[in-house]
């Protein structure tokens, strides 16, 4: 099964010390940081496709395991590994980030080689909060995910950037520590601080739904869900493009991943309480957050509140299970939930990168995110119209794009639960299709009416490498779903079993 | 008093640290005052040779020595190593301030040797004299040093401050040991803990009403909230160099006399005292924190930010379990380590007549020095407790420690302050790297300051990634 190699501590440290030195080669060359930034993105991606050559998706098993003890007296490990819940989440971050090098290539003149180093070390340790198995190493990758984002909101952010990025940083520091009580917490109860551990270990009713809201705070923060979303939409318009493309492509997920990994296996019982409580959030995340993305004049805006609605699909696909479960004994269809959850996971990593790599097109060439400054850009920049609008379309749920997938999966797994959460969740179809094509309308089509528009110049061969590449993966995904949906079935199905028995 | 030579062996690591104070008192009045290398070079060899000598005698088990007032155990030894390991660059960032400052002279070494002495002393004693002899020795030294730039009304401000205020705080810690002495008629920790245990359900009034006064006194010299006052001021009205050592070192030998008192000799009244420190704990976690985001002085906000780390070390102290007490020492270590870089940095961005402690003044670090930039980051980012610097594992490990006897609300106001904390730290951050630069005049550092901020940056980023190799060494 697993190499000789720790392929994963690889796919870890190998970005991160990569990143060190683009750090250490300084500005005074900025085209060698660049590439040597690049080599090292591909370089892990490379190694990160030897997970999923080597991924056995018939087990429920970690794989991949790696494990050293790190502080003894805690019974802290450096322990790693993977399942079809993670698996798939590490290769989309290994993937994106070699986009957001190639978008940042020369649109960053101010400390290029800071900016690169900043995304290479974001991506080991994203991957390192996806891999870890132990609490206190999942911890540390999680806050260590915070460093780099703020500096990189903060260092080549837009006008507001500082107001961003410090309410992002106290909003998810807030978020995380609660967790870690809760963590050391299950440290004492279980004697242990491995997160499989946490899983067997029984636990009350009272305990179940204190731990399980102080994971909700951090996990919740991260989706975001409503109404703790207000930092996503501050932190996407003033980040630059690439800490778009990473906060919404990967680091939301990142919170979804929580819930899958922590809340419902750890408190299964608390998570079966509340799960009106978080299928609701989820639904006025769905359809509220969509009509307020329908009234905004900021595209990045538009886009990162689209992203919040359509997280609310993530969500609610994981906790719909337990009414299915308790409305039928369907397996299958509590299973189709959770599929779809992860499915739209993946998915919107792909079209919300693509959507805010449009946007970064745009805004490097006249400045401007107001949807108001433009108008016509289809009739000088006729490629990148295209890719921009087949975007949009997968962005608004068109079959045959990874949109449709998960968006369907899900809302067929909460017919099963209720016919009205199923009603709501339909009705985003047609807000999502409205607020993505509205926009689209008033940016690309029509005549062109301003003279700023009507210089500009239509993609460069490396825009439509980015941005074509995406395509490819939204049409594969929309078209072939099998491949992924058969890498996290035996994880997925294990978890539901797990879900399925009370841990009082 | 039977005296002993082979005894001098055992406190080889104090002798020789005397012994290189008085050494370097001596030459300083052989050289010139251009040319103070030779007492520099001595004082660094001397915390060198202290520091060898205390990996020499160390091992083994606990010695009581020098007619009971004196005890050699694993717990004096990690944190005697760690103070002189950290009185290094401490002095090395001193002599680049003082030099910048014109005030380069003989007497900070010599004051500050003294100091760790008393310090060493106090990690130490085995009875209350010893322990109170120390402590003297140290505030008094601390005392001339805040004076110690001669034309400073301020300095002279916060010395007067800091010794009546000291002077009161010794004065409670002697009332409460002078209670104790006469309920127990024993001095020595062990002594105590004796007749305490013996006579356990006898009546413990006395022994409470002593106990209050000696925790106020520890808390004081800890600058735990409500005996606070005297931090801010003193932080600010001295000198950076000064600041540096008050605001680094005492925190490890403080420690140390909580741990002998509280959890050595009065470890049976753990029920009495460890809900004082709850108290003192939330009070300190609380106002530390809130009040720093109000400070546009540097050397004030990190005062502030002291009185809540010092919240977080009672965390560890009052768990009464040895994991809390060895989260507590490391605790100790961290911050000293943590705040002997913060003002090292200011000093480092110091110029011939202009002191940096303004929050503005940090505007811009980035573009004008990265460097220093990365290392203040990290700094901060320590004290704020994010991963993966050491100042996370500092306060994960206290957390774990209140968490294991039950108090885990207690936890929960604890990561609820360090939320607030958290604002100002960053706000550091935002000042240096995505503000521009106010003052655009090259910083200058020298080599040896430069290096070894460096690496006083990279342990804390070290550390943070194998906190074992520092918490593998607190023993109890």
């Amino acid at each position: 099964m697993s190499a000789d190699l720790p392929i994963l501590s690889i796919v870890i440290w190998l970005p991160i010390i990569g990143g060190l030195l683009v750090l250490g080669s300084g500005d005074k060359a900025p085209n060698v940081s660049r590439w040597l930034a690049l080599f090292v993105a591909v370089a892990t991606f490379v190694l990160s496709i030897l997970l999923w050559t080597g991924f056995d998706s018939s087990t429920a098993e970690m794989q991949f395991v790696e494990k050293a003890a790190w502080i003894p007296a805690y019974h802290i490990n450096y322990h790693l590994g993977i399942d079809g819940i993670s698996m798939p989440l590490i290769l989309l971050t290994t993937f994106v980030t070699i986009l957001v090098v190639i978008a940042g290539w020369e649109v960053i003149q101010y400390k290029p080689s800071s900016y690169m180093a900043s995304f290479l070390i974001m991506e080991g340790v994203m991957v390192g909060v996806f891999a870890a198995l132990d609490s206190m190493l999942f911890y540390v990758f999680w806050e260590a995910m915070l460093l780099p984002m703020f500096l990189i909101i903060g260092v080549w952010g837009g006008p507001n950037r500082v107001y961003a990025t410090i309410k992002f940083f106290l909003y998810t520091f807030f978020g995380s520590v609660f967790m870690l009580v809760a963590l050391i917490y299950l440290y004492f109860q279980s004697g242990s601080m491995g997160i499989l551990d946490y899983h067997t270990l029984k636990l009350g009713m009272t305990e179940q739904i204190l731990i399980f809201l102080a994971f909700f705070v951090a996990f919740a923060v991260k989706v975001p869900m409503f109404p703790v979303h207000t930092w996503l939409p501050d932190a996407h318009v003033e980040a630059p493009t690439g800490g778009s493309v990473i906060l919404a492509a990967i680091m939301l997920k990142i919170g979804g991943y929580g819930f899958l990994r922590f809340s419902m296996p750890i408190t299964p019982d608390a998570s079966h309480q509340l799960d009106l409580f978080i299928i609701t959030l989820s639904l006025i995340a769905v359809v509220y957050i969509g009509y307020v993305a329908l009234v905004q004049s900021d595209m990045k805006k538009l886009i990162a509140y689209s992203s919040i609605s359509h997280m609310g699909f993530v969500t609610l696909g994981f906790f719909i299970v337990f009414m299915i479960a308790s409305n039928e004994n369907a397996e299958t269809g509590a299973i189709l939930g959770m599929e779809g959850g992860m499915v739209q996971m993946i998915s919107h990593g792909f079209i919300s990168a693509a959507m805010f790599l449009c946007v970064g097109v745009l805004y490097d060439r006249m400045h401007s995110r107001e949807i108001s400054d433009y108008g016509g850009v289809v009739n000088v920049m006729p490629w990148f119209a295209a890719f921009m609008v087949f975007f949009a379309m997968a962005n608004a749920g068109l079959p045959g794009t990874s949109g449709f997938v998960g968006e369907f999966m899900v809302i067929l797994a909460s017919f099963r639960a209720n016919f009205w959460f199923a009603f709501l969740a339909a009705i985003t179809l047609i807000i999502g299709a409205a607020y993505t094509l509205w926009m689209v309308k008033r940016v690309v089509f029509g005549d062109v009416t301003k003279e700023s528009v009507a210089g500009l110049d239509d993609i460069n061969a490396r825009e439509a490498l980015v941005l074509g590449s995406l395509a490819v993966m939204v049409l594969v995904l929309g078209l072939w779903p099998a491949p992924l949906i058969e890498v996290m079935d035996a994880s997925i199905k294990n978890l539901v079993e797990h879900l399925a028995v009370t841990k009082l | 008093m039977e005296f002993d030579n082979s005894q001098l062996m055992t406190i080889l690591p104090e002798v020789v640290l005397m012994s290189g104070a008085l050494l370097v008192l001596l030459v300083d009045l052989m050289v010139r005052d251009s040319d103070r290398m030779w007492p520099y070079a001595l004082t660094l060899g001397t915390l060198l040779a202290a520091f060898a000598a205390t990996i020499h005698v160390s091992g083994g088990s606990e010695e009581i020595l020098l007619g009971g007032n004196y005890v050699r155990d694993a717990m004096g030894d990690s944190l005697k190593g760690a103070l002189l390991l950290i009185a290094i660059p401490l002095f090395i960032y001193a002599r680049e301030g003082l030099l910048k400052m014109d005030e380069w002279r003989t007497e900070y070494l010599t004051l500050g040797l003294f100091s760790i002495l008393g310090m060493m002393i106090m990690i130490s004693a085995n009875g209350f004299i010893a322990l109170y002899l120390g402590l003297e020795l140290l505030t008094l030294s601390l005392y001339a040093l805040v004076a110690y730039c001669r034309d400073s009304s301020k300095g002279a401000e916060a010395a007067m401050k800091y010794f009546v205020l000291g002077a009161l705080a010794s004065g409670l810690l002697l009332y409460g040991i002078s209670m104790i002495y006469g309920a127990t008629g024993k001095i020595d920790f062990p002594g105590i803990m004796q007749q305490l245990s013996a006579d356990g359900a006898g009546d413990q009034t006395i022994f409470v009403f002593g106990l209050v006064f000696v925790v106020i006194g520890i808390a004081f010299k800890f600058g735990a909230v409500p005996f606070h006052m005297w931090m801010p001021d003193v932080y600010q009205g001295s000198s950076t160099p000064v600041t540096l050592l008050i605001g680094s070192l005492p925190k490890i030998a403080a420690v140390a006399i909580a741990l002998r008192v509280l959890a050595g000799a009065l470890e049976s009244l753990h029920q009495d005292w460890y809900m004082m420190l709850v108290i003192l704990a939330i009070l300190s976690m609380a106002l530390g924190n809130i009040v720093a985001i109000a400070q546009q002085n540097i050397k004030r906000m990190l005062a502030y930010s002291t009185i809540s780390h010092v919240g977080f070390i009672f965390l560890g102290i009052l768990s009464g379990t040895d994991e809390g007490y060895r989260a507590a020492m490391f605790y100790a270590v961290v911050y000293a380590l943590m705040a002997v870089g913060a003002f090292g940095i200011l000093i480092a961005l110091d110029r011939k007549g202009v002191v940096v402690d303004q929050l503005h003044q940090l505007k811009g670090l980035n573009d004008r020095h990265p460097w220093l930039a990365v290392t203040m980051l990290l700094v901060m980012f320590s004290m704020a407790g994010v991963p993966p610097t050491v100042g996370f594992w500092a306060k994960l490990f206290v957390l774990e420690a209140v968490v294991s006897i039950d108090l885990w609300w207690l936890a929960v106001i604890a990561v609820f302050f360090s939320i607030i904390g958290a604002f100002y730290y960053i706000r550091v951050v935002k000042f240096m790297y995505f503000d521009k630069p106010i003052d655009d005049e090259p910083v200058v550092v020298g080599g040896a300051a430069q290096t070894m901020l460096a690496v006083n940056g990279a342990a804390i980023l070290l550390l943070g990634l194998f906190p074992v190799l520092v918490f593998g060494l607190m023993k109890l």
